[in-house]
């Protein structure tokens, strides 16, 4: 299913095959007159996706199609060992987590997976983990500490799980403590963004040396349709909090909140994902090569020096910098009392000592 | 040890809550009795009646838990930027500008160090009553200031918290301040610093999912409300009624997400307690307010 704005392309796209059906039934050559249409559909995908809303991205971002992280963990490490569990409270299939071989090197793998269709995003809880899965997340990064293996993680969540169990069980302890102990790592790690980075279910994940999105993925502190429930007092206005939230990977490179932009193919990830899983594949054996210089002191603190230098502000205006801080009224009868209570203090002080030394 | 550091004034002199309902009386959501306003801001914000806990002005809360005449404000020298130039119903300068006139400081949060029964610590104290708390760019460094500040000067950091969340106006900039200030706490761990957490009414979002749930202890006042997602959020999702209680301070000390649940008259010599046992000197029993 297209989305709204594709249909030009898809139209372009299906009288195109047509054309090539019909030169196959009718044994004409027609290469010339496919070339120029494939050279326009090609310039009228590109096209398209300069010009889109960053409400349109948000729906590419989400789209049917699009490449999962299971997609590119199969690709990417054909002999991907996934291990489950958070040995606590379960295994949460939202989070996928394991260690493999990728570029030359065992590295450990956590990932955030969405359904590719209906039973699998079921399964998955349509990549909305429970505090289970960010504790299976923080047991892999020990394991990376422990024996120096790098960490790449890829993000696609609308958020962590609002629910019941989820809050009884700490949902939000479980992300402060996944940022702390992703922060603290000694290893190299990277961050990709491959979809919707929803809020702080996505932060848990993306506290990396280098933090890379998809062209066309989304980071946001709150989704458009919540926002807009919020601010407009009405969901339906998520295209205009889209707009507001200035989510997409262009803003957010701009901000400083990503490092570095992924292009993806003509007319977005979902239209060929094969190229996209290559692109992403090269992209990450590049960054990690470029890590792999840096001691583990010094990947903390770039680390650490990357989040601390996120933030827009400016000096105050002079006359609302200083609190007005009320002084005591009854200070004098404070101190007075004070007095009393420490000579009492001194007293009880004195006595204890002198029963000690009589005795 | 100044043992005079433990008094505090009986009365506040000055209060800034608007929170509750206006007039003179009003009658306790706790108990039901009508009672003097005044009496109320005098009591802490206390009900003299019941104890229900109101919600505290920070400034109120500031000069509850500092010994008097020892705080020393930090915060207030940076203000948002408007990175996003946002604009909902209203802009953001302009939403700005009204919660920093209602307020008097430029943001959500006050932060300086103090002494707490004689002992040095740094204080952040984040208001409510401005834009619900939210956290952006400038509680965010505000945040990390304050604990850089501590680990400075060797202070024991206390935050108070009570803040709807991440602010919305300022994006994924906001979301990067939970991560900003946690890396700042890990720095004070380093240290070996104490750093408590108390929890007010509410705590929610990206505040509860960032710094304030990763205290050495952390307690909340009774019947805050303390989440990661938002009542209607979760009933949305859910589609059924909540657990009576749910996301309560009492709720989530059965959970075992809490260190204790501290009435606000215990407050401070709970946490003069806690700073000095966990920098190995003897407790004190200080007096309760
Ligand atoms: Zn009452």
């Amino acid at each position: 299913m297209p989305l709204p704005f594709e249909q030009p392309i898809d139209d372009l796209q299906a009288k195109i095959d047509d054309m090539r059906q019909f030169a196959e039934d009718q044994n004409i050559d027609i290469s010339q007159e496919v070339t120029v249409l494939e050279e326009r559909l090609v310039k009228l995908k590109q096209e398209t996706f300069q010009n889109i809303t960053r409400w349109q991205r948000v729906q590419v971002a989400r789209a049917a199609g699009r490449p999962t992280a299971l997609d590119y963990i199969q690709s990417m490490m054909p002999n991907f060992s996934e291990l489950h569990g958070d040995r606590t409270l379960g295994d949460d299939p939202a989070i996928i987590a394991g260690i493999g071989r990728f570029a030359g090197r065992t590295v450990v793998m956590i990932a955030q997976q969405k359904g590719r269709d209906t039973k699998e995003n079921i399964h998955r809880n349509f990549g909305m983990a429970h505090p289970s899965g960010y504790r299976k997340a923080m047991r892999m990064f020990d394991l990376a500490d422990k024996f120096s293996l790098p960490v790449i993680t890829l993000i696609d969540t609308s958020g962590a799980y609002p629910g019941i169990k989820a809050e009884e069980q700490g949902q939000a302890w479980v992300i402060a403590e996944s940022i702390r102990r992703m922060g603290a790592l000694k290893v190299p790690v990277l961050s990709v963004v491959i979809g919707e980075g929803g809020s702080g279910g996505a932060l848990a994940i993306g506290v990396a040396n280098r933090v890379l999105i998809l062209e066309n993925a989304i980071y946001s502190v709150i989704s458009p349709e919540s926002c807009a429930a919020i601010l407009w007092r009405d969901s339906a206005e998520a295209e205009k909090a889209a707009e507001a939230l200035k989510l997409t990977a262009k803003d957010l490179l701009e901000f400083g909140v990503v490092d570095g932009v992924i292009d993806e193919p003509a007319g977005g990830a979902h239209r060929d994902p094969k190229a996209m899983i290559r692109k992403l594949e090269l992209v990450l054996e590049q960054e990690l090569n470029t890590l792999s210089t840096l001691g583990s002191e010094e990947l903390l603190q770039q680390r650490q020096t990357r989040f601390r230098n996120i933030g827009y502000f400016e000096d105050a205006i002079q006359d609302m910098q200083q609190e007005e801080i009320s002084e005591t009224d009854d200070t004098a009868e404070v101190e007075k009392l004070a007095e009393v209570v420490n000579k009492k203090a001194d007293k009880a002080k004195q006595k204890a000592t002198e029963s000690k030394a009589a005795g | 040890m100044a043992l005079e550091r433990w008094f505090r004034r009986k009365r506040a002199t000055k209060s800034d809550d608007d929170s509750g309902p206006a007039g003179l009386w009003l009658k306790c959501d706790g108990c039901g009795k009508q009672i003097y306003r005044k009496d109320l801001i005098a009591n802490y914000h206390l009900c003299p009646e019941c104890g229900h806990h109101y919600r505290m002005p920070a400034l109120d809360r500031v000069n509850f838990l500092a010994d008097a005449g020892t705080f020393v404000q930090w915060s207030g020298e940076i203000q948002s930027q408007d990175p996003l130039s946002f604009v909902d119903t209203e802009s953001y300068p302009s939403r700005l500008k009204r919660s920093q006139e209602k307020q008097k400081r430029p943001d959500a949060i006050i932060t300086g160090a103090a002494s707490l029964g004689g002992e040095p610590v740094a204080l952040a104290v984040m208001d409510f009553q401005f834009a619900g708390g939210s956290m952006g760019s400038v509680v965010g460094e505000e945040i990390t200031r304050a604990a850089e500040q501590a680990a400075a000067e060797d202070r024991s950091f206390i935050t108070v918290t009570a803040s709807g969340g991440a602010r919305m106006q300022e994006g994924a900039l906001s979301l990067m301040q939970m991560a900003k200030t946690i890396l700042a706490l890990e720095n004070l761990a380093k240290h070996r610093l104490p750093f408590i957490s108390v929890l007010t009414d509410p705590t929610t979002g990206g505040v509860t999912a960032s710094f304030s749930t990763l205290g050495d202890i952390i307690v909340a006042e009774p019947d805050a409300l303390i989440g990661f997602a938002g009542q209607r959020v979760i009933k949305q999702t859910i589609k059924q009624d909540l657990p009576e209680g749910f996301q309560k301070a009492e709720f989530l000390l059965e959970k075992g997400m809490l260190d204790d649940v501290i009435p606000r008259d215990r407050l401070k010599s709970r946490l003069i307690q806690f700073v000095r046992l966990l920098r190995n000197k003897e407790p004190i029993h200080a007096p309760a307010l």
